[in-house]
């Protein structure tokens, strides 16, 4: 019998997967960001997982605004990724230091 | 084991294959395909979740739109692969580390627990999740529902705001200016006197 345990573990486990591609792919901010729309994934499966086993359709309101605004931000950041490319003909981290931080 | 559960572990089989191929994947296309696997997988699950129009939503929205982006923008852009993948490698101990301190900790928090939980009892056949969903963003959550689409607005005004580039040198008219205009600023009236065209030359006698 599949529990609520079950999909709390599978997106805690999908959450540490994109954890260690954020450490690993520190260089390419394509990869990052896709590893963060798979931490929200990670989320909204646990939120429709508690949407499910409380009964209560609430939670799956959330994931509806998680996803309107996740859409929302990787649009933006792909727009400033290819303003970046434009400018500086580079997506490295690494040689964005211009900033000196 | 009964079939809820053979299709949950198969799915989440694939869909943790694909996370990691995400961000193992040489090439960022193949990873962007990974990730589009990932959202399918996903979708799968939240079906057997009884959460059908996020599911639809998760394919349309993420595999149709922001993904086909992300292509978009991995196949544009020059990417030296190479240099990226330097040292790939080198954080991979911290980084399993972490990752994995954070999936024991989860397990030993979340492994055994339901909080009380159990499967509800199916819904009656007539019991349709999207009109659910959409009476309740109509009602209690509409003004949620508005600022999403604000905020949806401003994606849109800002990333065309970011990307737009004026091309120098276009043959364009400011539409004001065009609607502008009066009689008098386009024809001239010239008081000719009617004359009598000359006789032309006879050309060969």
């Amino acid at each position: 019998m599949i529990g609520l345990n079950h999909f709390l573990v599978l997106g805690s486990v999908l959450f540490a997967i994109s954890v260690l591609g954020i450490f690993l792919n520190r260089r390419n901010i394509i990869v990052l960001l896709m590893a963060i729309e798979l931490m929200l994934l990670a989320v909204n499966i646990n939120f429709i997982a508690f949407s499910h086993f409380l009964n209560d359709t609430a939670g799956q309101i959330f994931v509806f605004f998680i996803l309107t605004v996740a859409a929302a931000e990787s649009a933006i950041g792909l727009a400033i990724l290819v303003v970046l490319f434009r400018v500086r003909r580079t997506i490295n981290v690494d040689d964005l230091d211009s900033l000196k931080g | 084991m009964e079939f809820s559960a053979v299709v949950f572990y198969f799915f989440a089989a694939i869909l943790l294959i694909a996370g990691v191929r995400v961000i193992t994947a040489r090439n960022p296309v193949h990873a962007a395909l990974a990730l589009v696997l990932a959202f399918f997988t996903a979708a799968g699950l939240w079906v057997l979740l009884e959460a059908e129009f996020l599911a639809i939503t998760l394919v349309l929205v993420y595999v149709g739109a922001v993904m086909v982006l992300f292509l978009f923008v991995v196949m544009m852009l020059d990417i030296n692969i190479e240099q990226m993948r330097q040292n790939f490698w080198d954080y991979l101990p911290i980084a399993a580390l972490v990752a994995g301190l954070m999936v024991v900790q989860m397990i030993l928090v979340l492994g055994g627990e339901t909080f009380g939980l159990t499967a509800p009892e199916a819904k009656p056949a007539d019991y349709s999740n999207t009109k659910e969903l959409g009476r309740l963003l109509y009602t209690d959550y509409v003004y949620p529902f508005e600022l999403a689409a604000v905020i949806l607005l401003v994606a849109i005004v800002a990333a065309i705001a970011l990307t737009l580039r004026r091309r120098q040198g276009l043959k364009w008219v400011d539409p004001a200016e065009q609607v502008k205009v009066k009689r008098e600023g386009r024809i001239r009236m010239v008081n000719l006197k009617p004359q009598k065209p000359e006789a032309k030359p006879e050309e060969d006698a």
